[in-house]
């Protein structure tokens, strides 16, 4: 038996199990995962649950549905990866050799990295963030009796997974401030280590104007250095104050990256970014978020990246080379307030355009422009979450990027 | 790609001025390219600099300020004080080395 070894359930470890289940051979293959937790949450809904937009029940379902029969689930902590003898060792001192290891442990937010974040005594009194479950559980509350004053969106460092998701909670944050009659009696504030809204300039225009139309004042090149009390103070000393902070903290990869050898100073591992091998082996993968590819971390990147990794590694376990090249393709739904939502679609090569998706010139979406359309795609995506892209079935949407249906406005 | 010529030599830039030609630097044009953003070099930039040069060849990318205080050994802190409001910007720019991505 052939040993595949996949670290994390989380949404590339699902698809790509589910995926593979089905191309490789059940005598020959035996494909086991290993998760530290019972339930698997879908992440994009974390944005709405402070808002009450989301019941905390429609954001997670217990892992063990989501995988298929005859994937092996292990319940466990993954303490190091030993790469020189091809066994992954938990915390509890079991050890599971493999032939082929998935690393897809993703990224989590870390307060503990920002000095007086967790340990200045704010944290979930007046520090939130909502990129854990339980955080953005928490912010609920504390954003119903949030009654004036100031509000700061902020992010540490990059990069973090789905890039636009802060910026989607100030859109929010200034909807939900409106309709309660508050908007008046709050400074509204996006802290960022970027020059502006986005990297990428065209996005970066159209995004920042939104922030400009709704009087959101921006603070760019704001990189952290410490909380002190309720001020933010930058490594240039830079001071803003808030009565309420929604943080995104410092993104890192899990500690056994690092702990293995595997890991850059984010504890990302460093892969091939077109077959996502992990430089200097040829058995060992990093899929979604856990690795260093410049393209976004998001759910949409793990889904056409295990497209094309999934052909990839049937012919690599075969002996064959690889023939698939992944694009650095993601596509994102920015959520923008009153009902409407805008849609980006880029790669490693070409920055987000405007224009329609998936059919040129119909859509039904439009890139780079606000509608409602655009809102309820992304309110339809969590059923697609759930019912095609976890259980691995084909979704009709090419894995590589295509210029059909864009345009690049003119100079 | 732009080519500019500064002190006699023809070196290849972006549109912001970043070589794009890692073979074209120099100490000497370091220096210039430092005074022409108000930056004086001492050993402290130095000791940055060559980090950012060295680690650039091995990794094919431009070192974040991250990565510089971690791999590098010199506190962000510092960084931000040798190279005031931009540091990574402007030490990529004197070091010779594209933009850095500032990741999507
Ligand atoms: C607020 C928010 C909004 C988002 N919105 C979008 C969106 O609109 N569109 C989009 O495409 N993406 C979005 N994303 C990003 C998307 O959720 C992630 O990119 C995606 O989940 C990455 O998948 P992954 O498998 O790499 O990591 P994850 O899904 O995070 O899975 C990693 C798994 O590994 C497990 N694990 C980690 N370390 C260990 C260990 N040591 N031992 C055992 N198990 C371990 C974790 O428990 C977890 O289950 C959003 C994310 C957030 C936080």
């Amino acid at each position: 038996m052939r040993r595949l070894l996949v670290l994390g359930a989380g949404t590339a470890g699902t698809m790509v199990v589910n995926k593979l289940r089905r191309r490789l051979n059940r005598d020959q293959w035996r494909i086991t995962v290993v998760e530290e937790r019972d339930r698997h949450f879908y992440q994009p809904g974390f944005l709405f649950l402070p808002f009450r937009r989301y019941a905390p029940k429609q954001v997670s379902k217990p892992t063990e549905r989501l995988l298929d029969d005859s994937v092996e689930l292990i319940r466990g902590q993954i303490w190091q990866v030993d790469a020189a003898h091809d066994r992954v060792v938990l915390s509890d001192g079991c050890e599971l050799p493999y032939d082929y290891l998935v690393i897809a442990t993703g990224v989590r937010p870390r307060p503990d990295q920002t000095p007086g974040m967790l340990d200045g005594g704010q944290w979930r009194r007046s520090i939130f963030d909502f990129y854990t479950y339980d955080g953005a559980v928490a912010l609920a509350p504390a954003l119903d009796r949030f009654d004036g004053g100031r509000l700061v969106v902020h992010i540490t460092d990059m990069p973090i997974k789905c890039p636009v998701a802060p910026l989607e909670f100030a859109f929010l944050a200034d909807d939900f401030l409106r309709r309660r009659g508050l908007r008046d009696r709050v400074d509204l504030t996006y802290a960022t280590p970027l020059p502006g809204a986005f990297t990428k300039p065209i996005a970066a225009a159209r995004l920042g104007s939104m922030l400009d139309e709704r009087k959101i004042a921006v603070e760019p090149d704001f990189l952290v250095e410490r909380v002190d009390g309720h001020k933010l103070v930058s490594y240039d000393e830079r001071e803003i104050p808030f009565d309420l902070l929604v943080t995104v903290p410092l993104n890192v990869g899990a500690e056994f990256v690092a702990r293995s050898g595997l890991g850059d100073e984010l504890n990302l591992v460093p892969v091939d970014r077109h077959t996502l091998l992990a430089t200097g082996y040829d058995n060992i993968f990093a899929l979604g978020d856990a690795n260093d590819i410049p393209t976004s971390k998001a759910g949409s990147v793990a889904h056409f990246a295990a497209e094309v990794f999934t052909a990839n590694f049937v012919e690599h376990a075969a002996g064959r080379p690889m023939t698939g090249s992944f694009d650095g393709h993601a596509n994102c739904f920015v959520e923008s307030g009153h009902g409407k939502g805008l849609l980006i679609d880029f790669n490693y090569d070409t920055e987000p355009l405007p224009g329609t998706y998936p059919v040129p010139g119909l859509g039904p979406f439009r890139l780079l422009r606000e509608t409602a359309v655009n809102h309820w795609g992304k309110l339809a995506f969590r059923w697609m979450y759930w019912h095609l892209l976890l259980p691995g079935r084909p979704v009709p949407l090419p894995a590589h990027m295509s210029m059909a249906g864009k345009n690049r406005p003119e100079e | 790609m732009p080519v500019t010529t500064i002190d006699g030599h023809r070196i290849h830039v972006d549109e912001e001025g970043f070589l794009t030609s890692y073979d074209e630097w120099s100490p000497e044009l370091a220096e210039r390219l430092a005074a022409q953003i108000g930056v004086t070099l001492t050993d402290a930039h130095w000791k940055a600099l060559t980090f950012l040069r060295q680690d650039y060849a091995r990794q094919g990318e431009t070192a974040t300020l991250r990565r510089v205080s971690t791999q590098g050994g010199i506190p962000v802190k510092e960084l931000f004080t040798l190279f005031p409001k931009k540091p990574a910007k402007k030490m990529a720019y004197i070091a010779g080395l594209p933009k850095p991505h500032g990741c999507v």
